[in-house]
């Protein structure tokens, strides 16, 4: 009896020093962080990969089977720390297992990784989710908690020292101060996404994987998480972004990895470009050139052509920088009407877009 | 392995505020105990004070230890297939979260309101006997050994029904299925509490000795048990 009573006046004593369940520093603050407001631990806003040796995340041949069905297979790449690495592909492809295979939900069947400096071994997975952190696709939140108490419960999972201060912090992140108090199951799907978002950064991790963090929210939503991850990268969380947005990968991440069961390619988005793509120039002109082939050979740095239309021409490069004025004294010299010239922009989308497509053209031979 | 408190914590007090949220559930924990609570008590007002005689062999308390057998079942049998349904087991594995911390916390989270609930609904039967029932009636009844048997038998045989219904609630894959089959691997503590009663099966201390401590074995052996059987890959991948 004594102790219970010495227990429930401890317990009465920390109650009344504690904020109330729930609360979070009043909303009084603006939507987006106050300058100071940081998101991750001082230490490492210094520098994004100060007192870190290697990669931030290091896969090897890396593969899952299930039977006899391959999700991925033969995966390796590095990511060093306060990389933003993009995660490409089809749905199928594998990613969503590739990204559990990491966080260590799941075993892998080949290959080897370390993840934050610690070996991908089942010893190994809670030290390796101490320093991780996971934003599935689908937000999988308690519903009938509320948006502090969802994370109040993971604020415990994560040992994160200072809970409540935390939590208020990364509700003004995502720009839910306001809702803290909300169920979850009153949230619209891109309000619950962005209180996935902020779960998952609640542990300050040292790597965030991002699962489709953008999936269903509006333009502007999007963009406040384009920012946010953009102000993660600045202070030095690796983060392993997948998606289906190419636009949002060309503008995110310094490089980007597309996945169709085997890693087809790994690079920087200009990098890619330039090695699946010829460099060309677009002539347009307002009329047909007479003699087009007398106007383009054997000018510096013009490879070939070929005629695009009634009066457009495509001219293969190698360096733009020296076609470019070459070309046009040559269309002046001819007496052309030039209507445009320019060099010719590939996007992310026309890289995947190769990529997969001479995937299912292999398939079908 | 060490466990950390906080983390067990955290999903104790989860799963405490999702109970408080979802009438349904403490309905559901508040029905089994009433019927259970009925029947002894219209037993015991119907005797009379002669009857007392009688009542030395037999052990009406020993019946309510059906409430802490049955009141976790469905519950337990919830607990982890019912969050892998609703998709937010996947958050929570990926967090640093032992399957042992979890489990526990779940276990303590339907534990500690069960004994909360049997002990609560005992008190008030023995207030009911004290107060209402025929002169005589409660001093044959309310015997120190069975209440202390009431005592030390109510958390065991909650602990094993909780370890039963979430070592099946860990290999279910759909909630009925896993409430269904809890409760029938609860019907041997049910038969054995009822027959324990009726005097069919003599209660000596030897066997409330011997009770006790192969249900404090299989709670240890349960809890460890439960464990194994947790597979976080089949849990988030769904295969069979």
């Amino acid at each position: 009896m004594y102790f219970l009573i010495r227990w429930l006046i401890r317990r009465l004593k920390r109650r009344a020093a504690a904020p109330a369940p729930g609360a979070v520093p009043p909303p009084d603050q603006p939507m987006v962080r106050a300058p100071g407001d940081r998101l991750v631990s001082p230490d490492r806003t210094a520098a994004p990969s100060a007192g870190r040796e290697g990669a931030a995340l290091s896969v090897r041949n890396l593969g899952k089977r299930f039977g006899d069905r391959i999700a991925f297979q033969d995966v390796s790449f590095e990511i060093g720390y306060g990389e933003v690495f993009g995660f490409l592909g089809p749905n199928g492809a594998g990613k969503t297992t590739t990204v559990r295979t990491l966080g260590t939900l799941i075993r892998p069947s080949s290959g080897s990784a370390t993840i934050a400096g610690i070996p991908l071994t089942p010893e190994n997975g809670v030290e390796i989710r101490r320093r991780i952190s996971v934003m599935p696709e689908a937000p999988g939140l308690y519903q009938r908690l509320s948006v502090a108490e969802n994370l109040e419960c993971f604020a415990g999972l994560y040992e994160v020292p200072g809970g409540q201060d935390r939590i208020g912090r990364v509700l003004r992140a995502v720009g839910l101060a306001d809702r803290a108090g909300d169920a979850c199951g009153s949230l619209s799907k891109g309000l619950r996404q962005r209180v996935a978002l902020a779960r998952a950064l609640l542990p300050d991790p040292q790597v965030l994987f991002l699962d489709e963090p953008t999936s269903g929210l509006d333009p502007v939503a999007a963009h406040d998480v384009h920012e946010l991850i953009g102000e993660l990268r600045r202070s030095g969380v690796t983060i392993f972004l997948t998606t289906h947005r190419l636009e949002e990968a060309e503008r995110l991440c310094d490089r980007v990895a597309i996945l169709n069961t085997t890693l087809r390619t790994v690079g920087r988005p200009d990098e890619l470009r330039d090695r699946l793509f010829a460099k060309t120039l677009t002539v347009t002109t307002v009329a047909p050139l007479p003699e087009p082939g007398r106007v383009f050979g054997g000018l510096p740095g013009v490879d070939g052509w070929r005629q695009d239309g009634a009066s457009g021409y495509v001219l293969a490069v190698s360096d733009p920088a020296v076609a470019a004025p070459a070309a046009t004294k040559a269309l002046v010299a001819a007496g052309a009407d030039v209507l445009s010239i320019g060099e010719s922009r590939h996007s992310l989308e026309d890289v995947y877009l190769e990529l997969i497509s001479e995937d299912a053209e292999a398939r079908r031979r | 392995m060490n466990l950390d408190r906080g983390r067990v914590r955290a999903v104790f007090r989860k799963e405490l505020r999702e109970y408080r949220r979802r009438r349904t559930i403490v309905i559901g924990m508040a029905i089994f105990p009433l019927i259970f609570l009925i029947q002894p008590l219209i037993a015991t007002f119907s005797l009379a004070s002669s009857a007392s005689g009688q009542l030395a062999q037999r052990h009406e308390l020993l019946y309510l230890l059906a409430i802490p057998a049955l009141v976790p079942t469905t519950l337990a049998a919830y607990s982890v297939v019912g969050e892998r349904q609703q998709g937010t087991l996947e958050p929570v594995l990926s967090t640093p979260v032992r399957r042992e911390e979890f489990l526990l916390g779940k276990a303590l989270a339907v534990l500690v309101p069960t004994i909360v609930i049997a002990y609560g609904v005992f008190g008030v039967f023995v207030a009911c006997v004290e107060l209402f029932a025929q002169p005589g009636v409660a001093p044959a009844l309310l015997r120190g050994s069975d209440v202390l048997a009431q005592l030390i038998f109510t958390p065991l045989l909650a602990g094993w029904s909780v370890w039963l219904g979430l070592a099946i609630s860990t290999r279910a894959s759909e909630i009925r299925v896993a409430q269904q089959l809890g409760i029938l691997t609860n019907l041997p503590s049910i038969l054995v509490t009822t027959l324990l009663a009726l005097d069919t099966i003599h209660p000596t201390l030897a066997i409330a000795i011997g009770g006790a401590v192969l249900l404090l074995v299989l709670n240890g052996v349960g809890w460890r048990v439960t464990s194994a059987m947790f597979d976080r890959e089949r849990l988030i991948i769904g295969s069979r």
